[in-house]
């Protein structure tokens, strides 16, 4: 992903040929040793089980998760708020607002169908 | 570029730009491609919905416990992060220009992918020969679905991967290569970012059920 800021018509030129996206050795390292990290203690957690706690264990480990989906996009995709004119980053925000609603409107609505839609068997019985 | 000089007695001359300015070739790929991205994680967003709702129905079959290994897990999310880091590294011999350090990154990548679908279809062959097929739950069919897709898209960045390997073989690393290797490196890391929402929500909290 290009990097540089895209500072108006003047820069276009640049384009295809510029190849400064904010990749680095010292990026590309970081972001790798602090995934190590945040990949190994969810599965340290869950496969020694030292939080006693379940509801504990899953919070910590979806915790983890998401900082290190930040990680990636940071140190991996050289995410930020300025390549392509912002274009990639709002596109992104859009993205993450659409995937909440659809992921939390889905649970949210599926298990209360869930709870409500019960079969009762006594009522079952009744019917002619 | 045209101007259109508009000549008003006694005013300061007034210039237009008349033609639209021009855009090389490929200037708009990284944002398309990225908006592709998005578009694919929508994908992945309603198949983690339909696993979320689905995934502990389990019609009297096997439940996680009895299914997933996370040695076995553990190894290939290993597989897939050792591969996103060979193909940084793959980039940063890019922008050095050095074709035959591209190469090798890429070959070392596609080496790790390869080993990441092999461990998969593994786990997958041997839960099909326990009988935990896709038919026999909603939660198997939801499993296999989910974790089959983000398979599916390594094979085709392999494939990729393979093709892109030809292409800086024959053209070296032309703009239009570099382009695509960008391309790819965006698509390859986005598969690692959804991997990370598969072993954290579908191995690691099964598990924990």
């Amino acid at each position: 992903m290009s990097g540089h800021a895209d500072t108006g018509h003047g820069a276009h030129g640049d384009h295809g040929t510029h190849d400064d996206h904010g990749a680095s050795f010292k990026g590309y390292m970081t972001g790798f040793i602090l995934s190590v990290i945040l990949t190994a203690i969810p599965f340290w957690l869950v496969m020694t089980g030292v939080l006693e706690n379940k509801n504990a264990t899953a919070i910590a480990i979806v915790v983890f998760a998401a900082v290190q989906i930040v990680v990636h996009m940071v140190y991996f995709l050289h995410m930020n708020g300025k390549a392509e004119g912002g274009w990639t980053f709002t596109a992104m925000i859009f993205t993450i607002i659409i995937v909440v609603i659809v992921l939390s409107g889905s649970l949210w609505v599926m298990y209360h169908l869930h709870a409500n839609m019960m079969p009762v068997p006594h009522d079952m019985n009744r019917m002619p | 570029m045209a101007m259109k000089l508009e000549n008003t007695a006694g005013a300061a001359p007034v210039f237009y730009e008349i033609e639209e300015h021009a855009h090389p070739e490929g200037s708009s790929t990284m944002l398309g491609f990225w908006i592709y991205l998005m578009s694919d994680c929508l994908i992945f967003a309603i198949l983690f919905a339909v696993y979320g709702v689905l995934g502990a129905n389990y019609a009297a079959g096997p439940a996680p416990k009895d299914l997933f290994d996370l040695n076995l897990v553990a190894l290939n999310t290993a597989m897939l992060l050792f591969s996103s880091i060979t193909y940084g590294f793959a980039m940063l011999a890019m922008e050095k220009g050095r074709t035959g350090a591209v190469q090798g990154w890429l070959f070392v990548t596609g080496l790790f992918g390869l080993a990441f679908l092999g461990i998969e279809l593994y786990e997958f062959a041997h839960m099909i020969h326990e009988g935990a097929t896709p038919q026999r739950s909603a939660f198997l069919s939801s499993f296999f679905t989910l974790v089959g897709t983000h398979g599916l898209h390594v094979t085709f960045g392999l494939v990729w991967l393979v093709t892109l390997m030809v292409q800086v073989a024959r053209r070296g690393l032309i703009p239009a290569n570099r382009r695509r290797l960008m391309c790819l490196s965006m698509f390859w890391h986005f598969l690692d970012v959804i991997w990370i929402g598969v072993f954290t929500f579908v191995y690691l909290m099964g598990m924990l059920r």
